[in-house]
């Protein structure tokens, strides 16, 4: 017995190594191809129909490969430690740490928000067929408005409320953007989930005369943990998109979007600058979906399967 | 959960069933159905699975419904549940409509599947119906600890559903249709998922249960030595439309042990209610 679990316990090791690696595999990968490419790659690209003396004239189709448009991954990495605009200034990569710090915030209240919107909603229209039926379809309608449209209207009705009196600060328009993106994927999860219990255990809370509060909190809200879980850790990367791309819509300084774009400007000048700020929203999804990540360990339980006789 | 106040007060064992109060349970036949039908509506027509259905189970009684597939006697069982409402005649639990007698937790219920709720303990799913109905933490404990040992899990009150074999799940399921002591136990083929050994332990286990909690039984299964072994009447059924064709007293005492399995009553009953099942006209019986 003892043997036996010690071995599936390694086993499970084995395989958190084995995922890991390919995980790193998967990266390394991405690198060798961006420096085989431009080892290998024309230094102007390619262009097709381009006519002679005419500069800007064709269609590239294969990207340039010199430092200018394609800085070495080591450049890359070496930027992250230099001054961040020269001089006395601090490394790249505490301005790039500070920047997603704020932007980790306000896609953590666009989350949320996301994730109380999402959730009425989904139970909401688990509770009448007839508010899924009318809901639904717009819900799915909603996401496919260009953020970039939508952005500035949620910015405008924000500027407007807080020149009336009231209390709403910029950062506050960019986490209900982030939010707008967050509440979709909760609000399928949970109607998903709320109505994924079997009809025996369904006719078993029908016996005790179970009411819709006693059946939600004691079955259908347990029973839809498995499908919640993957929902939130797409909210949470939805978030901190729906953030990053707010930020450069509407403007707003000090997060990390807006200093993605400050610093594209200037890529032309400090090439390896730009992909600080990348590196950084890459880094702050995955903190945001493994933050997630940990709220399933302490549901363990509700993932239990009832294995079959 | 007003049975415990009220039997002292049920003295009147002739107070007539239609309208007697419910103080009058304990003289209450169990299940009493008089003409009752079920009709499904489906898209090609109206579907008979029970028609004018005529029982009385009497309270302590351990009653059998047996017959083929589509004789309807799931579907009995879900009406007395009131799980699903009949569509003619009337039918009476403990003399009550069968919707008050489920709010009133007349009756438990068990499963073919043991429907535990995968993310409970053993302890935590036989305390749900208790749990629901506000009884207090400590009498509760005190209760599981109780039916737990009834049902041979004393063990495994810590452990999860899916760390048990099958036939634990299914005394897990009996345990928990147990806790708030209903008079009245509904099982649907509870142990057809199960081994032969295994399903004729947890027979002799239920005749004992039965009668330590003197509850009245209704049984639905389609195994011929299994309702006999259990039962003092076995309801033979039939489809096309669902009907009761016949019911045998078993007549084989109160004390059911493993020595009875071999004995030539038990043979007689066995063969006397498979010819009552093969003697009523049975077109397409295996379709299952």
């Amino acid at each position: 017995m003892r043997a036996v679990r010690w071995s599936a316990r390694r086993q499970g090791e084995l395989r958190g190594w084995i995922a890991a690696a390919w995980g790193a595999l998967g990266v390394l990968a991405v690198l060798v191809l961006w420096e085989l490419y431009k080892f290998l790659g024309p230094a102007e690209g390619v262009v097709i129909g381009a006519v002679a003396g005419q500069s800007g004239s064709g269609v590239l189709i294969l990207p340039r490969t010199h430092d200018r448009a394609m800085p070495h991954v080591w450049d890359m990495v070496a930027r992250l430690f230099a001054p961040t605009s020269g001089g006395d200034t601090p490394p790249l990569w505490v301005s790039v740490a500070g920047a997603a710090l704020v932007t980790l915030g306000i896609a953590a209240v666009g989350w949320l928000i996301g994730v109380v919107v999402g959730a009425v909603l989904g139970v909401v229209m688990q509770r009448w067929r007839v508010l899924e039926w009318g809901l639904l379809p717009w819900i799915v309608v909603s996401q496919i408005v260009p953020l970039i449209a939508f952005a500035p209207v949620v910015n405008a009705i924000g500027n407007q409320l807080a020149r009336g009196g009231g209390w709403w600060p910029q950062w506050l328009s960019v986490a209900v953007i982030a939010s707008y993106l967050a509440f979709f994927p909760v609000a399928v999860g949970v109607l998903r989930g709320l109505a994924s219990p079997d009809r025996i255990h369904l006719d078993l809370m029908n016996s005790y005369a179970a009411g819709y509060w006693a059946t939600l909190f004691r079955l259908r809200l347990p029973a839809a943990v498995p499908h919640l879980l993957p929902a939130l850790r797409l909210a949470a990367a939805n978030a901190v998109l729906g953030a990053v791309v707010a930020e450069v819509s509407i403007g707003m300084r000090g997060g990390i979007g807006r200093m993605l774009i400050q610093l594209a400007g200037q890529a032309s000048s400090d090439p390896a600058a730009p992909w600080g700020p990348t590196f950084g929203s890459i880094a702050l999804g995955l903190i945001a979906a493994g933050s997630v990540a940990l709220i399933g360990l302490g549901l363990a339980n509700y993932r239990r399967g009832e294995a079959s006789a | 959960m007003s049975r415990e106040h009220d039997t002292p007060l049920a003295t009147d064992a002739s107070a007539p069933a239609s309208v007697a109060p419910a103080t009058a349970v304990a003289a209450q036949p169990a299940v009493r159905a008089a003409g009752v039908g079920k009709v499904f509506p489906t898209k090609s027509g109206e579907v008979v699975a029970l028609t004018d259905v005529e029982l009385e189970v009497a309270a302590g009684e351990f009653v059998s419904l047996i017959g083929p597939s589509g004789c309807g006697k799931s579907t009995l069982m879900r009406l007395i549940a009131d799980l699903d409402q009949a569509t003619s005649g009337t039918l009476e639990i403990f003399g009550k409509p069968a919707k008050r007698a489920r709010v009133d937790q007349d009756y438990g219920i068990a499963f073919q599947q043991a429907g535990l709720l995968p993310w409970r303990t053993v302890g935590a799913n036989i305390g749900l119906p208790l749990e629901l109905h506000g009884t207090g933490k400590g009498e509760r404990a005190a209760r599981v600890a109780e039916l737990a040992e009834l049902v041979g899990l004393t063990d495994f009150i810590d452990r999860y559903p899916d760390q048990l074999s099958g036939g634990m799940q299914q005394r897990v399921a009996i345990a928990r249709a147990l806790a708030a002591r209903p008079k009245l136990l509904l099982m649907d083929e509870p142990f057809g998922a199960l081994d032969e050994m295994t399903r004729e332990r947890l027979q002799s286990e239920l005749v004992r249960i039965a009668d330590e909690t003197a509850a009245a039984v209704v049984f639905v299964t389609h195994s011929i030595p299994e309702a006999v072994f259990l039962s003092d009447r076995v309801v033979v059924m039939s489809p096309r439309p669902g009907r009761i064709t016949d019911v045998i007293d078993i007549d084989l005492g109160a004390h059911r042990d493993e020595a009875l399995r071999e004995s030539p009553e038990y043979f007689d009953r066995v063969t006397a209610v498979r010819e009552a099942l093969h003697g009523t006209r049975i077109d397409r019986a295996n379709e299952r």
